[in-house]
């Protein structure tokens, strides 16, 4: 992509419509637009695709995705955005200058967004949100058309196979007096991972039969693909960008701007100490913390994804490496002796911190990550209690922390449907006496909200044992405006995010 | 599995040697994995581990070629061998090469099945101990993935491996497997055969909803239904007690039906009535179209019971490392 940036006045016929956004606003982006830009244009409308991609991340927070109820939400929030980005992606009618806008926003935000693994990742994941929500919303002409224009041709299942499968296909969602009338594509099962994932199609010898309504994830997976690609082109593009000085704090701090508050560069650290974790986690801690607390005395012992959760979360709420190691050392040598604790376990700890492997700086799991990902298993601890413990057992749970009935009831009915954070928040008001309302997106969060509540409204001062949490944000924001050489620093992440391999591999010289 | 001869792990390291000098498949091992030598760095770039006397750990370790490999077992005698995935460079080098370029390329698509993790549904031994009754799970295992594997994703070349102490690895060793899926397509193939949901603090953890059975949880029902009754009646006597029964009832969520079958229990006394008993019940209820959340329970309990429990991290990543076949396990001996 080439930006020529001149601070010129705004100039009208700036970009080449390309074939794709000629027929269809529906478009895989795959030609960076050309022309001239003005550095005002360039930020107004970077910034509206960020409000816009954090909007769907939102809505897919609270709603399933795909459900009615998502796509109202969706609809309704897009469309009170004033800008063209989203007019261009919630409403039929919009003019090429809004196509346009969408067109180059996607590309400013490649560029702000193909920095390290972790931003790439978030942006793919709201893209693709994005992409479905539209696909869902054209209409048939449309969609042939988009899929015309893009060369996507899937296999149809012929009617004979089709009436082989039929029990298959009709356990697998597909109405039975349909199935004739109904396109059901045949491909393989390495293109539709997402429904395998979730067991949503019928796979038989490697071929998975998707039915029509499904088809946008066939498309979706093509997206990711292409998108992920260019990113890391985009990524090894960038350092050519750097003789514009102007545009690379601007696109820096975009990206900086990302998922809220970031958890992992506390600058309190070592003001909590291993022995006051105990008070803590009854005055402070989320819930699911205090699970993960309460297991580790009992057993001595939790597994990979427990002691990941459980160590980064009190990694932000402050505690040194030094603490840290005297902490897990001091429980699980309860169980095993201090050679085998220091052969299978301090690696870990310290990989943590950032001192071994590839040094990177780990951050704690927000909620999200701790809802959706790495779902405890048999022997595990971890996760959200709202998410992941019996109805039954939890209102037991809440019961012994003597939550009234009431309170249990509402907490009970807001996790019926879903509402995890917010049961949270719920549950974080009856334990804080508070009317304050707030749900948590992060389990640091809590705990500094636990904090303030605690310490009267003001960041928490000296009860509480002396503990001191400033705002990471703010902080980091006085030091300087992002410059090159920070810029420069955050490429050098790139090397230290492949987080999850990093972490299986961990977990694979532990067990087994 | 049978404990004639009494093994002393004491004696490891005198019978290793002898062992990978006289007893270790070399050749054979070196053709799994040599693959035909397309393309040639396939042997050379794979990681492997060992370790070593007191828990010493050398991972990327790497070798040119079969004598390389036969070489270095002989001298390190490692106490175990694990085997990790083919990397962009030697694993040995990577030192030598930028964090970055260095990554795990391919690998088979591995399963690891773990009898500890079935301490809540067996009765005769727990932790890392096995017995012929409880074995029944590892072979309920085997068959329903190798069914899945082969028919509904087409797999060819697996390999199954008693794991030496506790259970059993599966290694998927088709080409398109090692080089296609990557993480992603790990955790999808893994979350797909993963239906045992729910951590310690979820009693129930298969949920099945009427008429939307996915055809591979319904082969797996009939797999498992072949065997339940000689497994659980015969080999656990799994209503055997009130404890066990209150198992079993805690996987009836419907609240009347619960309590129906707790008084059902009360008259008769072996588990094969009171498994009758059961089945009687839930279709009498079933048929009368009440019970609405417990038209499969039968099948939800037998599921519970003996469908494998995958830890699937040891699928999803692609640099996770999995203990190799041939490899004596140090604390067993088999
Ligand atoms: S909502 Fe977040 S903070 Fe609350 S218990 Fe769940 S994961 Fe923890
Ligand atoms: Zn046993």
């Amino acid at each position: 992509m080439e930006i020529i940036t001149r601070r010129t006045p705004r100039s009208k016929k700036l970009v080449d419509y390309e074939a794709e956004s000629v027929h269809s606003k529906l478009q895989f982006y795959r030609y960076p637009p050309t022309g001239t830009l003005s550095l005002q244009e360039f930020e107004d409308i970077a910034l509206e695709r960020l409000k816009v991609l954090k909007a769907v991340e939102t809505v897919g927070l609270r709603h399933i995705k795909g459900s009615e109820e998502y796509r109202n939400e969706m609809e309704k929030v897009l469309r009170s955005f004033p800008g063209g980005v989203a007019r261009a992606v919630c409403r039929a009618k919009c003019d090429p200058g809004d196509v346009r806008k969408d067109h180059i926003s996607h590309f400013i935000l490649r560029l702000a967004y193909c920095r390290m693994e972790e931003l790439r990742r978030w942006f793919i994941a709201q893209e693709l949100d994005l992409f479905r929500f539209r696909f869902q919303n054209e209409n048939k002409e449309n969609v042939k058309l988009f899929l015309e224009n893009n060369n996507l041709n899937y296999d149809l299942v012929s009617a004979s196979e089709k009436e082989d499968h039929r029990s298959e296909l009709v356990a697998c969602g597909i109405q039975g007096h349909l199935i004739e009338f109904s396109d059901i594509y045949k491909v393989e099962f390495y293109d539709v991972l997402d429904l395998i994932q979730r067991r949503k199609v019928y796979v038989s010898r490697g071929f998975a039969y998707v039915p029509h309504i499904d088809l946008v994830t066939l498309v979706l997976s093509e997206f990711r693909s292409q998108l992920s690609h260019a990113l890391t082109i985009a990524s090894r593009a960038l350092p050519n960008l750097e003789e514009d000085n102007r545009l690379l704090p601007m696109l820096a701090s975009m990206s900086k701007s990302y998922l809220g508050q970031d958890y992992g560069k506390k600058t309190s650290v070592g003001q909590i100490t291993a022995d006051m974790i105990e008070m803590l986690s009854r005055t402070s801690f989320p819930m699911c913390m205090q699970e993960l607390h309460q297991n580790l005395r009992q057993h001595h012992h939790l597994r990979h994804w427990g002691r990941q959760q459980y160590g980064l979360f009190l990694k932000g709420i402050g505690l040194s490496l030094e603490e840290a190691l005297k902490f897990w050392r001091s429980e699980f040598t309860k169980m095993m002796d201090g050679d085998k604790f220091d052969k299978q376990y301090t690696y870990n700890i310290r990989h943590n911190y950032g001192k071994e492997g590839k040094r990177a700086d780990y951050t704690p799991y927000s909620c999200v990550k701790i809802i959706t990902t790495n779902a405890p298993a048999v022997g595990d601890y971890h996760g959200c209690p709202f998410r992941h413990v019996d109805v039954a057992i939890l209102r037991q749970k809440l019961q012994a922390k003597r939550i009234p009935e009431s309170g249990v009831n509402e907490i009970v009915s807001l996790v019926k449907g879903s509402h995890y954070q917010v049961a949270c928040g719920k549950y974080f008001m009856l334990t804080h006496n508070t009317g304050h309302d707030f749900s948590p997106n992060h389990p640091n969060e809590y705990f500094d909200e636990s904090q303030k509540a605690l310490n009267g409204g003001k960041d928490a001062g000296a009860s509480s044992g002396g503990v001191k949490l400033s705002q990471p944000k703010s902080s980091q924001a006085s030091q300087s405006t992002p410059s090159q050489k920070s810029l420069s620093q955050k490429n050098d992440d790139q090397d230290d995010l492949t987080l999850d391999e990093i972490d299986q591999s961990m977990n694979g010289i532990e067990e087994s | 599995m049978a404990e004639n001869i009494s093994y002393d792990p004491n004696c490891l390291p005198d019978l290793l040697p002898i062992y990978y000098k006289r007893l270790f498949p070399y050749s054979l091992y070196y053709k799994w994995l040599h693959y035909g030598g397309v393309p040639k760095t396939y042997f050379s770039h794979r990681e492997f581990s060992f370790t070593l006397k007191d828990d010493v750990y050398l991972r990327y370790q790497s070798f040119s070629d079969q004598q390389e490999l036969e070489k270095e077992i002989q001298k390190r005698c490692p106490y175990k061998i694990d085997i990790g995935a083919i990397f962009s460079h030697r694993p040995k080098d990577h030192k030598t090469v930028k964090a970055a370029a260095f990554q795990a390329l391919e690998k088979e698509l591995v399963f690891d099945i773990d009898m500890t993790d079935y301490d809540d549904v067996r009765f005769c031994c727990s932790g890392a101990e096995i017995c012929l009754k409880c074995w029944s799970l590892m072979q309920f295992a085997i068959k329903i993935l190798d069914r899945a594997l082969r028919e509904d994703f087409g797999f060819h070349h697996i390999l199954w491996v008693y794991s030496g102490r506790r259970g059993v690895h599966c290694w998927v060793c088709d080409p398109d497997v090692r080089k296609r899926l990557q993480q992603k397509g790990r955790t999808a193939v893994a979350e797909y055969l993963n239906i045992i949901r729910g951590g310690e603090n979820m009693t129930k953890k298969v949920n099945l909803w009427e008429g939307s059975i996915h055809p591979s949880i319904q082969k797996a029902i009939e797999i498992v239904r072949d065997g339940f009754e000689q497994y659980a009646v015969d080999k656990q006597d799994f209503l055997g007690s009130d404890a066990k029964m209150k198992k079993v009832l805690a996987l009836i969520s419907d609240d009347s039906v619960r309590r129906t079958v707790e008084d059902d229990f009360k008259h008769v006394k072996t588990s094969r009535e009171r498994w009758q008993v059961l089945q009687d019940r839930v279709k009498q209820v079933t048929s009368k179209g009440e019970g609405r959340k417990c038209a499969c329970v039968i099948e939800e309990i037998m599921l519970q019971y003996c469908y494998p429990r995958l830890d699937i991290n040891v699928s999803k990543g692609l640099n996770h490392l999995l203990k190799s076949p041939f490899c004596v396990h140090p604390k067993t001996g088999h």
